[in-house]
């Protein structure tokens, strides 16, 4: 029960103020600028545009500024921003064959074509802090060298043309869309892969740690991950045509998961996806671990119970927004809830008090 | 349009300064911005899913020779939007060899030069596997 | 494409659109009145209220039926240009528009489901004449009673004893609109003749 109460209103001002000056931090340190977090906070601003679910480094950039480095504030920030702008469509689904990949590695084949790319990544750096970046270096500058053009071709399409892995079969059905239409159980694949792809990056990764160490295990291998940029297509109504509309980087993985057949399917290997925006690798495997393991109805499988394989509980803990407007919202008063409680402990009390009393007496 | 929509900040509307003198035009939408939702395929090949929007600025203009222009370019950014629709509608009328020279050319070969060199960084990236040893088990 | 059919959309979206908005509030919040909206000047054969309505209501989201004379080239451009509304048969769309007895049978439009009431048609009748004689209303946003030219009175009533699920309807005709939700029931005057 909520009564309303005012009073607050001038500590509220000062609340706000003190939380400008603190953001600003110390004055004799310089301001810290949108460009700057864009470009050397990458990472940061690929994951607030992912969870954010709206790709606009410049916004995800401010957000995090403001958020003061919150991200989950940030992510909030980014998601009431979006409900305000008019939508002007959906693009066609984008070709991640086509991408212009900045890395591409497989862990199933070691000879593919197009290579194995490893890109910038952190994989085998030796997590050593590196000093040198405290004080202001010079300017890194990477090698360079020819490279061969042309889109470098799925992994999975070779295991396709043997028959060994299920098929992704073309498919045109327009998708429903979890910010338009309230969520619904039973979830279908694609509502269930818009889902995870704005989940919550901790608590995807976790529930994918999950299946690996056997709660609901899938047997994944990274058939391919690669990140990179692709163009959005989309068809403008009054054109009557389809254009690009720009670029954006994604990440993509495929799992290549064992799978010994069952009542439906023939023995052969299964598929879990992730596409996520920005360079997000831990996210899109986590991505595909938790989508594998979702699959286990449609794939004729045992429901072991395992936390992955429940869509409902996945789908609706997965959102940090939800999650933690819900969470923080136990901060706010509750002075008349609590003021009950306190009657009931006390009249509890008084009536065990009473009862014991009666006991010594007899 | 590609072009027009992938082109850093503020270079259309410099490139087309350069070449003419800016076009008298009347709006037939005034530029506004909104977003696009971005889809993706189940395993790069399948059914379609909402993968999260991607802001979007639009803009559609009649030039004074009746060309009509369009521009939908990613970003919120109206004055390259503007420009953008400005060069589709005078690629529709006599001027179009003159700015397919001074603005898509240059446009294109620029972004060549981007994309080449983040593949030529990429490329040194590449793995060469050498086999160190072979044995019978 | 030619900008004429391209023009006569909204000058300040904004501001228009939230007149309009309100003006079609106000005319389902209470049935039987009459109101003004403007802004838009849509191609033959729609009406300007017709088009403000369209111009405010419907977007990518919101699948549009045209029916009869409505579904015509300059219609489908116009609308396609200031709505990006993807046109639809009656039995998916969330609005539908053009006269009266094109828009029949009203069985074709879907009427909602018990939990998602609201994933109902709203049909715009365009070419109301406001003059004829009216119905009589009874219901949430009318004190006592109040008259309104319809074009029918047992399609109405049905639709009336779907509620909760159930149609709506604006009436554009001119500049000028009146709206009759699914919630409003309708008796016969005395004086009018049963035409569908």
């Amino acid at each position: 029960m909520y009564v309303a109460v005012k009073g607050g209103e001038r500590a509220i001002e000062s609340a706000h103020a003190w939380l400008a000056e603190e953001r600003r931090g110390d004055t004799s340190i310089s301001e810290l600028g949108i460009p700057q977090i864009r470009e050397q906070l990458k990472l940061s601003v690929d994951r607030v545009m992912a969870e954010g679910s709206l790709y606009d480094p410049d916004l995800a950039a401010l957000a995090i500024k403001q958020s003061r480095g919150d991200l989950i504030e940030a992510i909030f920030l980014i998601r009431a921003y979006r409900t305000t702008l008019p939508r002007f469509g959906a693009s066609s689904p984008v070709d991640t064959g086509a991408m212009s990949c900045d890395r591409r590695i497989s862990a199933t084949f070691k000879d593919l074509p197009g290579g194995q790319i490893l890109g910038p990544t952190f994989d085998y750096t030796h997590r050593l802090l590196d000093f040198k970046l405290a004080a202001e270096g010079e300017l890194p500058q990477a090698p360079t060298r020819e490279a061969t053009p042309g889109n470098v071709p799925h992994v999975t399409e070779f295991l396709n043309r043997e028959g060994l892995i299920e098929e992704a079969p073309h498919d045109d059905t327009p998708p429903p869309d979890l910010t338009r239409e309230p969520l619904e159980m039973p979830a279908d694949r694609a509502l269930r892969l818009q889902a995870l792809t704005r989940a919550d990056e901790g608590f995807t990764l976790g529930l994918a740690y999950s299946t690996q160490r056997g709660y609901g295990r899938n047997h994944a291998f990274v058939g391919e991950l690669r990140i990179g940029a692709v163009a959005v297509e989309m068809d403008i109504p009054e054109l009557g045509f389809a254009i690009e509309i720009g670029e954006i980087t994604l990440t993509e993985c495929e799992t290549v998961n064992q799978f010994k057949g069952s009542k439906t399917e023939p023995p052969q290997f299964t598929r879990g996806y992730g596409l996520v925006f920005g360079q997000s690798e831990r996210k899109a495997i986590s991505m595909a671990l938790v989508d594998r393991a979702l699959r286990w109805e449609e794939l004729g499988e045992d429901n072991v119970g395992a936390p992955a394989q429940d869509t409902e509980f996945v789908l609706y803990h997965a959102d940090n927004i939800q999650a933690t407007g819900f969470l923080e919202h136990i901060k706010l008063p509750h002075y008349v809830d609590f003021q009950s409680e306190l009657e009931l402990v006390r009249k509890l009390r008084r009536e065990a008090g009473a009862t014991e009393t009666q006991e010594a007496a007899e | 349009m590609a072009l027009l929509a992938k082109a850093p900040e503020g270079r259309v509307a410099a490139l087309l300064a350069a070449a003419m003198a800016r076009p008298v035009f009347d709006w037939l939408r005034a530029p506004e911005i909104g977003s696009a939702m971005v889809r993706g395929r189940a395993g790069g090949t399948g059914a379609p899913f909402n993968l999260g929007e991607v802001t979007v600025t639009r803009c559609a203009l009649t030039l004074e020779s009746g060309e009509v222009g369009h521009a939908y370019i990613q970003g919120r950014r109206k004055a390259d939007a503007e420009a953008a629709a400005l060069v589709d509608g005078l690629m529709q009328g006599p001027a179009a060899e003159q700015v397919r020279k001074a603005v898509l050319e240059p446009l294109e070969a620029e972004r060549k030069d981007r994309v080449s060199k983040r593949a030529a960084r990429a490329a040194a990236t590449k793995v060469e596997f050498f086999t160190l040893m072979r044995g019978e088990d | 494409m030619q900008a004429e059919t391209l023009a006569g959309g909204f000058d300040t979206p904004a501001v228009q659109s939230a007149h309009a908005f309100r003006g079609l509030l106000e005319a389902m919040a209470r049935p039987g009145t009459v109101r003004q909206i403007g802004g838009a000047a849509p191609p033959r054969p729609l009406s300007p209220a017709a088009g403000c309505a369209l111009l405010t209501l419907c977007d990518t989201d919101t699948p549009v039926y045209l029916a009869g004379g409505a579904d015509c080239d300059a219609v489908r451009a116009w609308l396609a240009f200031h709505t990006g509304a993807p046109l639809t048969g009656p039995s998916h769309c969330a609005f539908a528009i053009g006269r009266w007895e094109d828009l029949l049978p009203l069985s074709a439009y879907p009427t909602g489901t018990s939990e998602y009431p609201d994933r109902s048609a709203t049909l715009i009748v365009d070419g109301t004449d406001f003059a004829k004689p009216g119905a009589v209303l009874r219901g949430p946003g009318i004190s006592g009673q109040a008259t309104m030219a319809l074009p029918g009175i047992k399609a109405f009533q049905d639709n009336n004893a779907l509620f909760p699920l159930g149609l709506d309807f604006i009436f554009a005709g001119g500049s000028r609109i009146a709206a009759l939700p699914r919630s409003t029931k309708i008796t016969a005057p005395a004086t009018v003749t049963e035409v569908f």
